[in-house]
């Protein structure tokens, strides 16, 4: 069959109104658990599982699909409005997102946000349908050497281009690498930093963390000076994009969406780059760095493509391979099953109409997304009138429902307060919080590709230079430290994370 | 399927008229029940336990929830239904982590022996032995000899420690008397992507995982680790077939209740869960997953009394011998 009456095949499917329908309440469900910080698509996705028994495999999975790509839109919503980020891409999202709010520019961020995520997501869908089982094969030969190299690439380059507060930056990586190693070691079992606390066998909680440090630090940060306050306190410009607003997120967009599909279709954790990557690309290509942190609408607009075109490839090795590369897609996996299909190489030839289907659906959920968003930016920035001091106990207690709803578990509860105090220091410090998210979120791989790739190599870390992935990747990271290094291009350095406040 | 079911309740209903109960316990259940599983959502025990929790939903008249208690192989979530309240309400299902627990942790917060009240076996999960598809060994006989003379220059993926996988592959050297070297995943999802990608030899994985991989032609199956070969792969051999005698493991799944719970609920539990494992539903779906309910006289206490206590005895050997410890 070629590309085209596959599509055809799919669109039959995802255009029947019965699925129309439940692609909606997908992404409409996703949308709203993606706001709530921690009330996550993975524990929605296995909430309803037992609701989509009685569905056919076809409608069941397209909306479950919708859910989470409907998350990913939903999830730059807080962090945009009040700095709570429930993810490690909305962690990017935050950093301009949140400054583009204080500025009374929230609806632009808002509409930005959507209108990448859309574009993103349908080009990645094409993606997804045109090349998916080439692109998953090639994936298949990023082993842990290559992962190393990536992350080792996607450090450097963020640290090489930190600027000024260059020490406290690597300062908060360090820092965040140390948090992230909390817990038992999954090589030798043995518990580090968990001082006794089985709770902490499995390592800090991410999203405790993240609505700690940016969440709850932001707070006592506006309440510490109840006079001065500030938050949403600048009168709402436009709601809309303006004529130069879309001329500066049109190649940001494009780049995301390059950046984002590409590292979404590595199974080993490539999704978790893409937003941080598309921050710092954008970053070092603007003509206007020093804007970075203070509001730059490319500094939403390129994370926010990435991400979402992430979350669309990401399908591929699952669709493809039956391999998934993160819980959620093992979730999907499960969905799978219960409908009586087993994920892997022959979904694609055994049930042609279920395969083509959810990818035409992605089309679909995207549209239906921009729809549903778009309207709903006024409804959100109205959100920024609430007084104060009624808004900011209710962020505390969605941002605890949240997070105790992952693991039931109290303890994430101590965490958010803990790192809130953490945060606000931090603040206090001159210190940014977004470095240490991104050492939290990538220590721990970093650490897990390095140890295997050296057992598997039986301690030869010449395995790192021989695979030629791997070596144009460690290349790559060494010209962007000499970039850094060479004074004559000093002058050009930029910096990636600073949020000055 | 619905009818049947409700013809099974008012069965259900009017023998347990005959049986003289407490008060307490005649009217259970009368509020939702919560199933804790130990590990995150989307996991091999985790679409086991939805599929039983929904059958048992339907006899019970009540819903039973699905709640993840992720965390520390399985201890945390153990730990805390049993430290919950007795009343019938809070249950665990639990694999074959509940048996190597003990070994494992120097420090367990709970006594798998005393501090539950086992109400039955739910399914045993086989177990397949599977490489690469480029690796050498065309046969088991092959892969045998083969393991044997390369040793350590043989990678082994597992799941971490205590991991069905790591404990899969434990058995098979100690079998072996042959070291090779483990490499250690976040679960076995990405272990099987290295595997795919021909980054690493070997693994041992439950058929959740392999099977539409082995059917695919993307991975070779050597052997299944169970005593007899299994219907959803009847061309890969047993270990036994291969010379490797007494060669037995499935990771057994079974429903517990914190200690001291009033024993007609137990009862009505028990009840319960072989209503929910004779359901053509979740066999099905079983199947599909490349396991099997057990049969009636094995989802109950005593069945899986007998299989922990003896499993807590086999593992703590098998665990002390190869010099693995969680803390």
């Amino acid at each position: 069959m070629d590309l085209f009456s596959s599509l055809g095949l799919g669109f039959s499917v995802a255009l029947d109104p019965f699925n129309v329908f439940y692609c909606f309440v997908g992404v409409l469900l996703g949308t709203l658990v993606g706001v709530l910080p921690g009330i996550g698509p993975t524990a929605t996705i296995a909430m309803l599982l037992p609701i989509t028994f009685s569905l056919n495999p076809e409608t069941a999975l397209i909306m479950l699909a919708g859910i989470y790509y409907g998350a990913q839109y939903g999830g730059s919503t807080t962090a945009i409005l009040i700095n709570l980020p429930g993810e490690s891409s909305a962690a990017v999202t935050a950093i301009d997102g949140y400054q583009m709010a204080r500025q009374g520019r929230a609806g632009p961020a808002l509409a930005a946000a959507a209108l990448g995520s859309f574009f993103a997501g349908s080009v990645a869908t094409f993606l997804l349908a045109a090349f998916a089982p080439p692109l998953a094969r090639a994936a298949l030969s990023f082993g842990s050497p290559e992962y190393f190299s990536l992350i080792v690439l996607g450090l450097l380059v963020s640290i090489a281009l930190a600027h000024g507060s260059i020490l406290k930056a690597l300062a908060m990586i360090v820092l965040g690498l140390l948090l992230g190693m909390v817990g038992q070691d999954i090589y030798t079992g043995t518990p580090r930093f968990t001082f006794g606390l089985r709770e902490l066998f499995g390592g800090l909680n991410f999203v405790a963390l993240a609505v700690g440090v940016f969440g709850i630090a932001e707070i006592l940060r506006n309440l510490e000076n109840e006079r001065e306050r500030e938050v949403g306190v600048k009168a709402v410009k436009n709601l809309w994009l303006t004529r130069d607003d879309f001329r500066r997120i049109a190649a940001p967009v494009l780049r995301g969406t390059v950046i984002g599909s590409l590292l979404g279709i590595l199974p080993g954790g490539g999704h978790i780059l893409s937003a941080f990557a598309s921050y710092s690309a954008e970053k070092r290509l603007s003509k206007h760095p020093e804007q970075f942190g203070k509001g730059a609408i490319e500094g939403v607009a390129g994370p926010e493509s990435a991400n979402n075109a992430a979350a669309q490839t990401s399908f591929i090795p699952l669709m493809t391979l039956g391999i998934p590369a993160h819980p959620v897609m093992a979730l999907m996996i499960g969905a799978f099953i219960l409908q009586g299909i087993t994920p892997g190489p022959n979904v694609i030839n055994e049930q042609p109409a279920l395969f083509w289907g959810i990818i035409a659906s992605m089309w679909v959920g995207n549209l239906l997304l921009v729809i549903l968003n778009l309207p709903l930016v006024g409804l959100w920035v109205k959100m920024l009138s609430i007084p104060y001091r009624v808004l900011f106990p209710a962020i505390v207690l969605f941002a605890c429902i949240g997070t105790l709803s992952i693991n039931q578990n109290i303890f994430d509860i101590y965490a958010i307060a803990f790192f809130g105090l953490v945060g606000y220091l931090l603040i206090r410090f001159g210190c940014e919080p977004a470095p240490l998210l991104l050492g939290f979120v990538l220590g721990p791989l970093l650490e897990e590709h390095l140890r295997r790739a050296m057992i598997i190599s039986r301690g030869d870390p010449m395995v790192f230079v021989e695979r030629p992935i791997s070596a144009a990747l460690l290349a790559l990271a060494l010209a962007a430290v000499l970039i850094a290094v060479l004074p004559n291009i000093r002058r050009k350095r930029q910096e990636v994370f600073v949020e000055d406040d | 399927m619905k009818k049947f079911s409700t013809l099974m309740l008012a069965v259900l209903a009017a023998g347990s008229a005959f049986t003289s109960v407490s008060a307490f316990a005649q009217d259970y259940p009368t509020q939702p029940i919560t199933i804790v599983v130990p590990f995150s959502a989307g996991g091999p025990t985790d679409t086991v336990t939805r599929l039983v929790a929904a059958a048992m939903s339907e006899d019970l008249g009540q819903q039973v929830v699905v709640q993840n208690v992720g965390g520390a192989g399985g201890t945390l979530g153990a730990g805390q239904v049993a430290a919950a309240n007795p009343d019938g309400y809070t249950l665990l299902l639990h694999h074959i982590g509940m048996s190597t627990a003990p070994a494992l942790y120097a420090s367990l917060p709970f006594d798998p022996m005393k501090d539950f009240e086992p109400i039955g076996l739910v399914t045993e999960v086989p177990m397949t032995i599977v490489a690469r598809k480029d690796f050498q060994p065309e046969t088991l006989e092959d892969l045998i000899a083969y393991v044997k003379e390369n040793g350590e220059n043989v990678t082994y993926a597992n799941a971490g420690i205590g991991a069905a996988s790591q404990l899969c592959g434990l058995l098979f050297m100690d079998a072996l008397d042959v070291k090779m070297t483990e490499v250690p995943y976040q679960g076995t999802g990405p272990a099987m992507t290295d595997l795919l990608g021909g980054q690493i030899d070997m693994m041992c994985d439950q058929t959740t995982n392999t099977t539409s991989q082995i059917k695919a032609g993307e991975i070779k199956a050597y052997a299944v680790t169970t005593p007899e070969r299994i219907a959803v792969l009847p061309d890969v051999p047993t270990l036994a077939e291969g010379g490797l005698e007494n060669f037995n493991l499935a990771i057994w799944h079974g429903l517990y209740a914190p200690a001291g719970t009033d024993k007609a609920i137990i009862e009505r539990l028990t009840k319960s869960l072989q209503t929910a494992l004779a359901d053509e539903n979740v066999g099905n779906s079983f199947a599909e997953l490349g396991t099997y309910p057990v049969p009636a006289d094995q989802a109950t206490p005593e069945a899986l009394a007998q299989k922990l206590e003896g499993q807590i005895g086999l593992w703590g050997e098998v665990i002390k011998a190869a010099g693995v410890s969680a803390q």
